[in-house]
């Protein structure tokens, strides 16, 4: 093999801008549809659990708080983000979003509960 | 070293040059191997008894976790075995669909092990071009599955996402590049002397050793055994595509590598294919809850070799029994095999020419009472206790520090 066969690909690399990003200041968009944080709609529950049973690991539950009113409680640390729950909600409460940075210090702000607020819109809190 | 003294050295679990825990004691001769013990269980995670606490479609995730590079292998190899006891038959899409993620796995994991033996023979330039160009996959598997590592595209009875057109042509794109690059890397591979020099003879595994210690994949192939599930045992859509199985004779590191990079050509081959060939149609069929009792064998031609899932239903939510035989324990005698009478230095590139991969591999710790006879298999518990009373011996005590600490509400 001739010497400097790989010569043209070093010279591309020296006058191309730096290949890292400033991750947190500039964010890469991640192409399609990437499974994130679950986003649950409590007014659309009916309170079945069977998303509770089919969770690999047991990170989602459903609480009855009054007549047809459920809340349910995920914890994103021991979410695996495989979205089975939303495929199996027979009614579409449970949807992903492409909301992927959940790192936390505080392993409490990881448990996050959904429910219905006064205007019965969402309300997401983290206890 | 002094070439009349035998000694044993003991590599790992813990080991700069090896990137998973395993251990390995070698007796050696100045610098020659004597001979290899291979001891596995430091990554025994327990998955198969934690399958059948689990139902099916929860096993699913678990299962495609055993390993994070052929993750789809191992799902489909399972979930193959599931349909074929309770029956189901799958739509062609979610076959063609299956193959597609198949193959692209395929792709960045021969990628990965390029860049690995790169960096074990000191040509780290390999690993970061190699590395750059496995990007591509990475992020054409994340568009298509949602996830860049474990992608949960299979289901009981077929895959849980299309393939749009835009993702397709996405898809011939992303091959185009690759393709360019990959004849770029034969040409290295082929003509760079010192490439040739440092991998020529080295980790020898002849053609009636490859047949008797039963290697597979490419380990097996580059040995010249033309052995390859995907021909010989059609599963998915293989069966109504085109394509060659690549062989070697050069029984060494050098034969391995030529047959990944050639296999990388024929991926490109038969992700065109599929792309052209998908028919329309829908993406699953409805599988029951309950599988209803029976056993079955499942085998995949995952990136490193041949892949087996044993599963025994009972008619219930959950399997009986699961086994599973990942690639690399097929291969592991073989590494013994190809280390004996060579040198210490060669090491690292002769187990990593397997692609090793001991998350998938390990086993239950089981001793042998060399003076008796008798055998014991030690469960977790029982060794996280001899652990802790061992250390107690040797005067590390947590006791105290447990009530202290408990307190103060840690």
């Amino acid at each position: 093999m001739k010497p400097g066969r790989m010569m043209h690909q070093v010279l591309h690399s020296l006058f191309k801008k730096p290949a890292t990003n400033l991750y947190p200041y500039e964010k890469l968009e991640m192409a399609g549809k990437i499974r994130g944080k679950l986003k649950f709609y409590p007014q659309k529950c009916i309170g079945c659990k069977l998303c509770m049973r089919d969770c690999p690991s047991g990170a989602i539950t459903i609480k009855k708080t009054g007549e047809k009113q459920f809340e349910a409680e995920i914890d994103l640390g021991k979410c695996i983000y495989c979205a089975q729950c939303v495929d199996v909600c027979p009614k579409g409460a449970l949807e992903f979003t492409q909301d992927i940075e959940l790192a936390e210090l505080d392993g409490a702000k990881l448990k996050v509960v959904f429910r219905n607020g006064p205007q019965d819109s969402p309300q997401e809190k983290t206890s | 070293m002094h070439d009349s003294h035998k000694f044993k050295i003991p590599m790992g679990p813990q080991h700069p040059a090896l990137k998973e825990p395993e251990s390995f004691s070698i007796a050696l001769k100045g610098e020659k191997i004597l001979g290899v013990e291979i001891r596995l269980g430091y990554n025994h995670r327990g998955i198969e008894k934690a399958c059948e606490e689990r139902s099916y479609i929860q096993d699913i995730y678990l299962i495609e976790r055993v390993c994070g590079i052929c993750s789809h292998s191992h799902s489909t190899c399972f979930i193959q075995a599931v349909e074929e006891i309770a029956c189901l038959q799958i739509p062609e899409r979610a076959k063609y669909i299956r193959t597609l993620i198949g193959e692209l796995e395929r792709i960045h994991s021969h990628l990965l092990w390029l860049g690995v033996a790169g960096h074990e023979i000191g040509f780290d330039t390999l690993l970061m071009y190699t590395w750059r160009d496995r990007e591509v996959v990475m992020d054409l598997l994340a568009e298509l599955t949602g996830n860049r590592v474990n992608y949960a595209i299979n289901t009981i009875g077929g895959v849980r996402r299309d393939v749009s057109e835009q993702q397709a042509l996405d898809v011939l794109k992303a091959v185009d590049i690759l393709e360019e690059r990959t004849k770029y890397y034969i040409g290295i591979a082929t003509t760079e002397t010192s490439i040739i020099k440092r991998l020529l003879g080295v980790g020898v595994l002849s053609h009636e050793d490859a047949l008797r210690l039963d290697a597979v994949g490419p380990t097996a192939r580059a040995s010249g055994v033309t052995r390859d599930v995907r021909r010989d045992d059609p599963y998915a859509a293989y069966g109504s595509l085109s394509f060659d199985v690549i062989t070697d004779n050069h029984n060494d590191v050098y034969g391995r590598t030529l047959v990944r990079v050639k296999e990388l050509l024929e991926s490109f081959k038969i992700i065109r294919q599929v792309i052209k060939d998908m028919p329309a149609g829908p993406l699953s069929v409805k599988a029951p809850r309950k599988i209803p009792a029976g056993e079955a064998l499942s085998r995949y031609e995952a990136p490193r070799g041949e892949d087996m899932h044993y599963i025994k239903s009972n008619g219930t939510e959950k399997p009986e029994r699961v086994k599973v035989r990942a690639p690399t324990l097929a291969n592991v005698q073989a590494v013994k095999h190809m280390l004996k009478d060579r040198y210490l230095a060669d090491m690292p590139i002769v187990i990593a020419a397997i692609d090793p991969c001991f998350s998938c591999t390990d086993r239950l710790i089981s001793v042998d009472y060399l003076d008796t006879n008798r055998k014991q298999i030690i469960k977790w518990q029982d060794l996280h206790a001899y652990s802790i009373a061992w250390h107690r011996r040797h005067g590390i005590d947590f006791t105290k520090l447990n009530k202290e600490t408990r307190g103060a509400g840690f």
